[in-house]
């Protein structure tokens, strides 16, 4: 089968194999499955199903929102790993790609959309300025970067990235999605009760946004002393 | 230059009791302006849309210019007698200093006679600080609009008479106008990676070097 040889050149999805499908390796798996037995995992099969169907918000904010689109269209095609459904409401989303530039007078409703998606959900911050604010992070206006207000799942660099660049950020998801666990100690973010799935929206202010970032998402990189 | 020169002519003959004034542009474009005083400002504007010899049916651009106080130096040359009875000139230089104003451009266009060069119009608020309100244009060219919102929001340039006169880019509570030349930005300074000067200043505020006896311990 052209499969297991294909399967068998990939490097391993996971670093390790998921324990629920008992102690045989991949390959023993895929020898089993050559013999018409399926061996999966209530989790594994949760988790497949939902890498395989990802739903982005249908919005965007700048020129990176023009590259999202390209994405979309027939050459990039990013049906092909099951996220072509752009929702227009975030209650039916489950991932916001913040794709461009995020003035401050529009950080608070970006926050309430990512507040209004149901869980489990994930951002996937695209281009310079939704990672850090690009050109613009000296400038007045412009946020410095989502991640101060909502958790980043995926920062894909690039001003702005190429729709490969976007494809891979997605599978780069998919994979972190892959690794989610039901239960243990590293139970997924949407499964712990106390884990926060609303975030505070920050308020206008006279010169800045306020508070101007949320601590329980975001913490300063470390002063750069060998510049 | 001619053209503008001649509409001029042509407005000042129409408009006696307007005060009109040729802002000539010593650039390689030669785009001059023509200055308009307040109270004649919309008479002479909707003449210029309506009048068939101009048409200017279409306000393509509208603009917000800062000018601070700036000094003229002069030089004035004067006769000075000498006790003898002789004269000799002295050359003096003159310092004036020129308050400040903010200006509002409108650039327009006739679609009807299919102009490429535009006829600028320009309007002046009296200074920088408690009278800065200008005429709106927005009841001749509708186009006028967003644009002079977007004056009022950056300058804080008040157009008399605009239908919707609110800030367009910054947020209702935003204090202050961002694109006047004395606008302070908050001090907000995150570190960077760059090439730029000005950046690399506000850097060295921020992150100043480490002391000799830090960078004893590192090396």
């Amino acid at each position: 089968m052209s499969e297991t040889s294909d399967r068998s050149s990939l490097p391993p999805a996971a670093p390790e194999p998921f324990p629920a499908a008992g102690n045989i390796s991949d390959e023993e798996r895929e020898e089993l499955r050559r013999h018409g037995i399926l061996l999966t995992s209530l989790e594994e099969l949760y988790n497949w199903g939902r890498t395989n169907s990802i739903w982005p918000l249908q919005f965007g904010l700048a020129c990176c929102a023009i590259e999202m689109i390209a994405t979309a269209t027939a050459r990039f095609d990013i049906a092909r790993f099951g996220a072509e459904i752009f929702r227009p409401s975030p209650r039916q989303a489950d991932l916001m790609i913040v794709s461009g530039t995020v003035t401050k007078k529009m950080a608070p409703q970006v926050v309430r959309l990512f507040n209004q998606m149901p869980e489990p959900k994930y951002c996937i911050a695209m281009g310079a300025c939704a990672i850090s604010g690009g050109p613009f992070k000296q400038g007045y206006n412009v946020l410095k970067g989502i991640d101060r207000y909502i958790p980043v799942d995926i920062y894909i660099p690039g001003c702005p990235p190429r729709p490969e660049a976007l494809l891979n950020g997605l599978i780069q998801l998919q994979e972190k999605i892959k690794t989610e666990r039901l239960k243990g100690p590293a139970t997924a973010r949407h499964l712990k009760p106390d884990a926060p799935s609303e975030y505070p929206i920050p308020e206008y202010d006279a010169h800045d946004l306020k508070p101007p970032k949320n601590p329980a998402v975001w913490t300063q990189n470390p002063l750069p002393r060998d510049q | 230059m001619s053209s503008t020169a001649e509409l001029l002519d042509h407005l000042r003959a129409r408009f006696p009791d307007a005060t009109l004034e040729l802002v000539e542009n010593p650039g390689p474009a030669a785009q001059h302006g023509l200055r308009l005083d307040h109270t004649s400002a919309r008479l002479i504007a909707t003449y210029l849309r309506e009048d068939p010899a101009w048409q200017l049916d279409y306000c393509s651009n509208v603009s917000g210019v800062d000018w601070i106080d700036r000094e003229e130096t002069e030089k004035v040359t004067t006769t000075v007698t000498a006790e003898d009875g002789s004269t000799a000139e002295k050359v003096e230089k003159v310092t004036r200093t020129i308050p400040g104003y903010f200006e509002v451009v409108y650039h327009l266009y006739s679609m009807a006679r299919k102009t490429s060069e535009p006829v600028i119009l320009r309007l002046r608020t009296a200074n920088r600080t408690d009278d800065t309100v200008v005429p709106s244009l927005t009841p001749v060219w509708r186009s006028c609009e967003f644009q002079e919102r977007e004056v009022y929001d950056l300058y804080g340039v008040s157009f008399t008479d605009h239908p919707d006169l609110r800030r367009i880019l910054m947020w209702d509570e935003f204090k202050d106008h961002p694109m006047r030349k004395d606008y302070v930005e908050p001090d907000d300074y995150e570190y960077e990676p760059t090439p730029h000067a000005t950046v690399l200043e506000r850097a060295a505020k921020h992150y100043p070097p480490a002391s000799p006896a830090e960078e004893g311990s590192q090396s």
